[in-house]
Order: structure tokens, then C-alpha cells, then sequence
């Protein structure tokens, strides 16, 4: 199948098959990167780290595929400190207890492979093998997500209160993720036209919600929807309406965690100068001698 | 262009591996990467990274495309090192063995009365 031409700019945004097409990965490993040094053994502190370094190789498997595209990766990186680049509004939201990482793994990893499964099928090949790695390691990231938890909820009740208020406080976040509705969603015409992407983001966030529940059964937690019922003629749960206002808001910039997130990554990027620098200082200094013994 | 059929990464799309000329800011060279995931199979691409060097190519390699034991060997390879053949020439570069069927075992019809063919 052949692109037109503008499909090169649909596509060197580096999230540019997800939901709202926004990057999903560079401050990704923050909110979780929290918790590593209070995790609360050295098991979920060694798989949280094996995550968290997961979670940077995605932003790195996007930034790739981005640069095929002939896309500048510095650029990339400059126009994400400083605000220019948009990225996932999941990012900007806070993790108060040990829970949050379970249910991260469980429904915010759980509604990225949703969105990203189909996408391996994308039209463009840097980007749907890129895919492929994201979601091998994701079903990783979800089930150690739901094994944290029925760890917790095996146990007391204030631990299983703990489970329910990080649900109560991600569940509606989570449904966020597959982006605006159909109707809103400027992108998703072109890209499915494209094939770019290959369900709109509305079909994605049922199938998301259909799986969930009988999960949340499973587990023993309720999601916080009084809408939330199953109807038997669609063969699917019925869900009540997103909090749009509030999406727009965490897109803009005005979540509860925006300016801290990229603070951090601006200051993780400045800190790191000097190891890139120092990098390069050695790759030149061996260069040179390599030089002067052939010489 | 067409896009559903490539087979390689930017190998294609930028054989002489300049992203980035031209910028303030000096970039490492882009390297390709490919991994032999066990032994007796060929290497395959498998992506790309930057790297000040050689060695810190293939370390950066190592943590980023096998940290579930995805292989058994890494090459990477400056992309400015790799000639490729360019996407738009693609059907005159291969015209060539379109038209000799007869190169293919299939094209010679030889009765069933001979055996171990």
C-alpha cells in the first residue's frame, strides 16, 4: 500500500498511532520510578527496576522508529523539555501508595496493550516491529501489576483499602488513555484511512472495559462508575460518561503532576550533560590514539 | 514508497546515516543493530541506537534489545556504513530475475514415472 505524502507528517510525531497521538514513553518511568527506593522488598524492588528500564527502552523503540522519518532525535528530546511536544495525559497523575504501582501495571499497562496490540499490524513497518517488542514486555508490566495486587488483597483490610483507592483513583484516567471520542478525535480518520491505526479509539475503550471487569471481579475491587452495568443486547458493559473537561485540562498542561513531570525530565536531562559529555571526550580521546599508533 | 512490505529499518530511508547534520548540538552516530538469537540462525535487524562509539554501541545494544535473552551475538554497524539499495528503484533493481522462470526447479515438468526428483 502506498502512503501519500502528508502520512510522513501524521507519522513523525513519535506517538502517532496511539489514541490522541500523544508520545507515550519519555516521562513514562516517572511516576513509577517514585517508588523504587520504598518498594517494599527486594522482589518488587528488583521487578519494578526491571520495569521502570523496560519503559525507557519503549520511549527509546519510538524515538527510533520517529528517526526513520527523518526526524532529529535531539529535536525530539529539546521539544519535550520545553513543552512543545505533547505526551500521554496518564503520565500526569500522582502515585500515593505502593498500590498505585499495581494498578498501573494492572489497568494503565493493561489499557496500553489494548491500544498497542492492533497496532503491530500498523501500516508502517519501524513502527509496528516496535510495537511488537513494546507489547512482549508489557504483558510482563501487566501481570506482575495483578500479582502485586491479589498480594495485597490477600492480606488486611487496610491493604485491601489501599487496592480500592488507587482503582477509585486510576480507573477513570485509564479510559482516558484511548483518547477523545470518536466524534473529537481530529486524528483518527486520517490515521485509520492510513492504516496507521486500526480501531478508533471508542471501540478500543470498550474492549478495554469489557476485559476489566470480570478482572476486577476476579480481584475483588469495584470500578467507581454507578453506570457501569453489563447490557446483554450490545454484548458489552455500558459505562458512564469521561470527565472531558478534565482530560482537556491534563493535556494542556494542568494536571495534577504536569510541571513536576517535565521538571524532572528537563532536570534528568541537564544532569546527564555531563556524562554525554565525558562519553564523547573518551570516544574521541580513543579515536585519536587509535590514530597515532597506525600513523 | 510502498510500506507494507519493507524488510529493513532506516537503513532504507537513509543510507548515508545524516540525521542530524547540521544541528547545534553534535549528535553520536547512529549504528544499526542486529542479534543472532541462537546459535545456527543468521543475525537479523532489530533496531537502532546512538552511540559515542563502538563499544558503548554495542553495550547500549546489549541493555536495550536482549535483556530477556534475545540472543546469543550482537553486530552493530554505523549506519553510514551501509550502502543500501534506494526504495524508489526497487522494481527496475530487481527487474533483472523477473523473467527467468527457468532458474526455479518448478519450471521443468518431468514425468512421475521418474523417481527422487
Amino acid at each position: 500500500m502506498t502512503h501519500p505524502p502528508d502520512s510522513r507528517t501524521a507519522r513523525s510525531r513519535p506517538g502517532a498511532g496511539t489514541p490522541d497521538g500523544r508520545d507515550p514513553a519519555p516521562v513514562a518511568p516517572r511516576p513509577e520510578g517514585n517508588w523504587i527506593l520504598r518498594a517494599p522488598s527486594l522482589r518488587r524492588k528488583a521487578i519494578l527496576l526491571a520495569k521502570v528500564q523496560d519503559e525507557a527502552g519503549h520511549g527509546l523503540y519510538l524515538y527510533s522508529a520517529t528517526e526513520t522519518l527523518g526526524v532529529d532525535r535531539s529535536e525530539l528530546t529539546e521539544k519535550l523539555i520545553d513543552s512543545r511536544q505533547k505526551y500521554s495525559s496518564i503520565f500526569n497523575y500522582p502515585t500515593l501508595t505502593f498500590a498505585d504501582i499495581g494498578v498501573i501495571g494492572w489497568l494503565v499497562d493493561g489499557a496500553a496493550i489494548c491500544n498497542q496490540v492492533p497496532l503491530c499490524r500498523s501500516s508502517y513497518g519501524p513502527y509496528a516491529r516496535a510495537m511488537v517488542r513494546i507489547c512482549k514486555e508489557e504483558s510482563f508490566h501487566q501481570r506482575q501489576g495483578v500479582e502485586l495486587l491479589m498480594t495485597l488483597m490477600a492480606g488486611t483490610d487496610a491493604q485491601r483499602g489501599m487496592v480500592q483507592d488507587a482503582v477509585d483513583r486510576w480507573w477513570w484516567p485509564s479510559l482516558m488513555m484511548f483518547g477523545p471520542a470518536d466524534g473529537d478525535s481530529p486524528n483518527t480518520q486520517q490515521s485509520m484511512a492510513w492504516r496507521i491505526k486500526r480501531h478508533t479509539n471508542d471501540e478500543l475503550r470498550q474492549r478495554y472495559v469489557d476485559m476489566s471487569v470480570p478482572q476486577a471481579e476476579a480481584l475483588g475491587v469495584t470500578f467507581p462508575d454507578p453506570e457501569l452495568r453489563w447490557n446483554a443486547e450490545r454484548g458489552s458493559y455500558d459505562y458512564g460518561e469521561i470527565d472531558w473537561a478534565e482530560f482537556t485540562a491534563v493535556v494542556k498542561g494542568a494536571g495534577p503532576c504536569n510541571a513536576q513531570r517535565l521538571a524532572h525530565r528537563r532536570a534528568a536531562h541537564e544532569n546527564g550533560q555531563w556524562v554525554r559529555d565525558a562519553a564523547s571526550a573518551y570516544a574521541a580521546k580513543q579515536a585519536r590514539r587509535e590514530q597515532e599508533a597506525a600513523a | 514508497m510502498s510500506m507494507s512490505d519493507d524488510t529493513t529499518a532506516h537503513v532504507e530511508g537513509d543510507p548515508a546515516g545524516d540525521l542530524g547534520a547540521g544541528t547545534p548540538q553534535a549528535t553520536w552516530p547512529l549504528y544499526e543493530v542486529f542479534v543472532r538469537g541462537k546459535r545456527g540462525l543468521n543475525h537479523v535487524h532489530v533496531g537502532s541506537l546512538h552511540a559515542p562509539d563502538d563499544r558503548m554501541a554495542l553495550h547500549n545494544a546489549r541493555n536495550l534489545y536482549t535483556r530477556r535473552n534475545e540472543g546469543v551475538s550482537i553486530w552493530v554497524v554505523r549506519a553510514d556504513a551501509i550502502t543500501a539499495s534506494s526504495p524508489d528503484e526497487k522494481d527496475p533493481f530487481f527487474a533483472p530475475s523477473g523473467d527467468k522462470v527457468y532458474r526455479h526447479p518448478t519450471f521443468y515438468s518431468i514425468p512421475d514415472s521418474v523417481p527422487h526428483l
